[in-house]
C-alpha cells in the first residue's frame, strides 16, 4: 500500500477525502437550515400578519418541517397527461443541483479555529469553511444562476398546461431582466477588491474597514438586494407564481417530493443570494467591531440571517407587482441605475486612485444616482 | 494524472453523447436540453485545461444566454415535432465529413498522450485582464468588437421594431 501511493497520488487523496468531509459537513447543515427556514418564516409572518403560524406540531410547532417533509414523501406522484416525461422529471434535478452546486464556492469563514482549541488542520493542512476557493468565484455563481433559470423554463414547458407555461416564461423573462441588474451591481466590488475570489473580496474589505466597505458600495448593495428579490422570485417579485391570475405558476403539475424539490431549491437560492451578499457587502466573517471581537464564521451566518429576514419581512409588508410595472422598472430604472453607478465608481476609481476612493464624495454622489434613477 | 483522464473521458463522453441527442431527438426542446448539456462539458474541458475563466463564460454566454433565447424562439414559435424526411444531398455530404471530423480527432486523441505542454501554468483572471488590457495589440481589437457588438444590438432593434401607426 505504501508503494502505490506516490506523494502526488497521496495529496490528491488528502484533498479529496477532506472534500468530501466538508461537502458532507455543510450539504446537511444547509438542509438543516433549509428546513428551520420554513418554519421560521412562517411564524415570522404569522408574528407580522396578526396570526399565530404553525404552533401546534411539536413545542411551539419546531416539528412542522418534520411533518411536511413526511406528508410530502406520502403523497401521490402525478404525471400529468401529454407532458413531457424526461424534463418534467429533469427540471426540479436541474433547479436542485444548480442551487447546491453554487453554494460551493461561498466561503463561510475564514480558517476554521475552535474555542478552547485553536486552528483546526486536518492532516496537516488547515481547513478553510469553503468547499471550493475559485478564482472565478464569483462568475461562477453567476453562471450556475444563469442554469437555474433552465429549471422553471422545463418545468413550465413540459407540464402541459397553459398555467405552467404562461409561469414559465414570465419567470425566465423576469430572471433575465434582473440578471442584468444583478451582474452589474457586482462589478464595482469586484473592481474595489481587484478579484473574483470571495476570499479576496472579503479580504479587501478588512483592509478597509467593513463599515467603510458597506458605505463606499452602498448603491450597489441596494441595487443588489433589488435585483436578488427578483432573481429568487421572492415577494413583491413573485409573479411566476401569481395565485390569482396563474394558479402557482410554473409548479402547477409538481406533486410530492418533485414539489418540494422545487420549493427547496428556491429557499436554497434564497440562502445563496443572502450568503454572496454577506459577502461582498457586509464582509463575510469579519467583526463589526474589528479588533473588539474576533472574527468568526457566526458573524457571516448572523449577517446572512439578518438579510434572510428583510426577505421574508419584504414578504409580509409588500405587494406583488404588475407585469408591466416589473419589466419597467428592471429595464427602465434598476439597470440605468446600476449602469450609472458602475461608470461613476470607476471614474472615481480612475481619478482618485485605486487605494482612496474617498467615500465623501461617494456619499455625495450615490444621492444623486438615486435621483436620476427616480 | 489519472484523475485528468478519466474526467476527461467522461466530460468527452457526455459532449458527444448529449451532441447525438441533439440532431437526434424529434421534439426541439429535447435538442435544446442537450445542447446545453453539451456547451456545459465543454466547459468542464476549458476548466480542466487551466482556464477557469474561459469554462466560466462558455457557461455564461452559451449554455446561459444564448440557448435561453432558442428556447424562448422554440416555446414562442411553438416549434412542432420533427416530420421524418428524406435525407437530402446535403445531409449526405454532412455525413461525410463529420466522418473525416471524427476520424481526425480520434487520431488527434491518440497520438497526443498529454496535450498541454509540461511548463503549462493554470491562467487566472487577472491574466486574462492583463493580457486584453495592458497588451495594445489585443486592446484595439477587443474594443472594436465591443462597439461593433453594440451597432449590431442597435441595428437589431431598429430592424425589429414596428413602424408608429402600422
Amino acid at each position: 500500500m505504501e508503494t502505490l501511493l506516490t506523494p502526488a497520488l497521496k495529496e490528491i487523496a488528502i484533498d479529496a477525502v477532506i472534500g468530501v468531509i466538508k461537502l458532507a459537513v455543510i450539504f446537511n447543515v444547509l438542509l438543516l437550515v433549509f428546513s428551520l427556514m420554513t418554519y421560521i418564516e412562517r411564524r415570522i409572518l404569522g408574528f407580522m400578519q396578526f396570526r399565530r403560524g404553525p404552533n401546534r406540531t411539536g413545542p411551539w410547532g419546531i416539528l412542522q418541517p418534520a411533518a411536511d417533509g413526511i406528508k410530502l414523501f406520502f403523497k401521490e406522484e402525478l404525471m400529468p397527461e401529454g407532458a413531457n416525461k424526461f424534463l418534467f422529471f429533469a427540471a426540479p434535478v436541474v433547479a436542485i443541483i444548480t442551487a447546491y452546486v453554487s453554494l460551493a464556492v461561498v466561503p463561510y469563514g475564514g480558517p476554521l479555529v475552535l474555542p478552547f482549541y485553536g486552528p483546526v488542520s486536518l492532516f496537516g493542512r488547515p481547513i478553510n469553511i469553503q468547499i471550493a476557493d475559485l478564482d472565478v468565484g464569483i462568475l461562477f455563481i453567476f453562471a450556475i444562476t444563469a442554469l437555474g433559470v433552465y429549471s422553471i423554463v422545463f418545468a413550465g414547458y413540459a407540464s402541459n398546461n397553459k398555467y405552467a407555461l404562461i409561469g414559465g416564461l414570465r419567470s425566465s423573462a423576469q430572471m433575465f431582466s434582473y440578471e442584468l441588474a444583478l451582474g452589474m451591481s457586482w462589478v464595482s466590488v469586484i473592481m474595489a477588491a481587484g478579484s473574483f475570489r470571495l476570499n479576496d473580496i472579503v479580504a479587501a474589505a478588512e483592509r478597509m474597514n467593513p463599515w467603510m466597505w458597506l458605505l463606499i458600495q452602498f448603491p450597489a448593495f441596494v441595487i443588489y438586494m433589488i435585483a436578488a428579490c427578483a432573481e429568487v422570485n421572492r415577494t413583491p417579485f413573485d409573479l411566476p407564481e401569481g395565485e390569482t391570475e396563474l394558479v402557482a405558476g410554473f409548479h402547477v403539475e409538481y406533486s410530492s417530493m418533485k414539489f418540494a424539490l422545487m420549493q427547496m431549491a428556491e429557499y436554497i437560492n434564497m440562502m445563496t443570494v443572502c450568503a454572496l451578499a454577506s459577502n461582498m457587502f457586509l464582509g463575510g466573517w469579519l467583526s463589526p467591531l474589528p479588533g473588539v471581537i474576533p472574527n468568526s464564521p457566526l458573524w457571516f451566518f448572523a449577517k446572512m440571517g439578518l438579510l434572510l429576514f428583510v426577505f421574508i419581512w419584504l414578504r409580509a409588508t409588500v405587494p406583488r407587482f404588475r407585469y408591466d410595472q416589473l419589466m419597467n422598472f428592471g429595464w427602465k430604472r434598476l439597470i440605468p441605475a446600476a449602469a450609472i453607478w458602475v461608470v461613476l465608481f470607476s471614474g472615481l476609481t480612475a481619478v482618485f486612485g485605486e487605494k482612496k476612493t474617498p467615500p465623501s464624495t461617494v456619499a455625495i454622489i450615490a444621492p444623486a444616482a438615486g435621483q436620476v434613477s427616480r | 494524472m489519472i484523475l485528468d483522464v478519466i474526467l476527461f473521458y467522461g466530460a468527452a463522453l457526455v459532449a458527444i453523447a448529449s451532441g447525438l441527442f441533439v440532431i437526434s431527438q424529434r421534439n426541439p426542446i429535447n435538442s435544446a436540453f442537450s445542447l446545453i448539456i453539451t456547451m456545459c462539458s465543454l466547459a468542464v474541458m476549458f476548466a480542466m485545461l487551466g482556464s477557469g475563466f474561459i469554462a466560466v463564460l462558455q457557461v455564461v454566454v452559451y449554455a446561459g444566454a444564448i440557448m435561453v433565447l432558442f428556447l424562448f424562439v422554440i416555446m414562442l414559435l411553438n416549434a412542432k415535432q420533427e416530420e421524418g424526411e428524406r435525407m437530402g444531398g446535403i445531409g449526405r455530404a454532412g455525413i461525410i465529413l463529420g466522418v473525416i471530423l471524427a476520424i481526425q480527432s480520434v487520431m488527434v486523441v491518440w497520438k497526443g498522450s498529454s496535450i498541454l505542454p509540461a511548463n503549462h501554468r493554470d491562467t487566472a483572471s487577472v491574466d486574462v485582464a492583463r493580457g486584453l488590457f495592458s497588451d495594445p495589440r489585443f486592446l484595439y481589437p477587443f474594443e472594436a468588437t465591443s462597439i461593433l457588438i453594440l451597432a449590431a444590438m442597435v441595428g437589431a432593434i431598429v430592424v425589429a421594431r414596428k413602424e408608429k401607426g402600422k
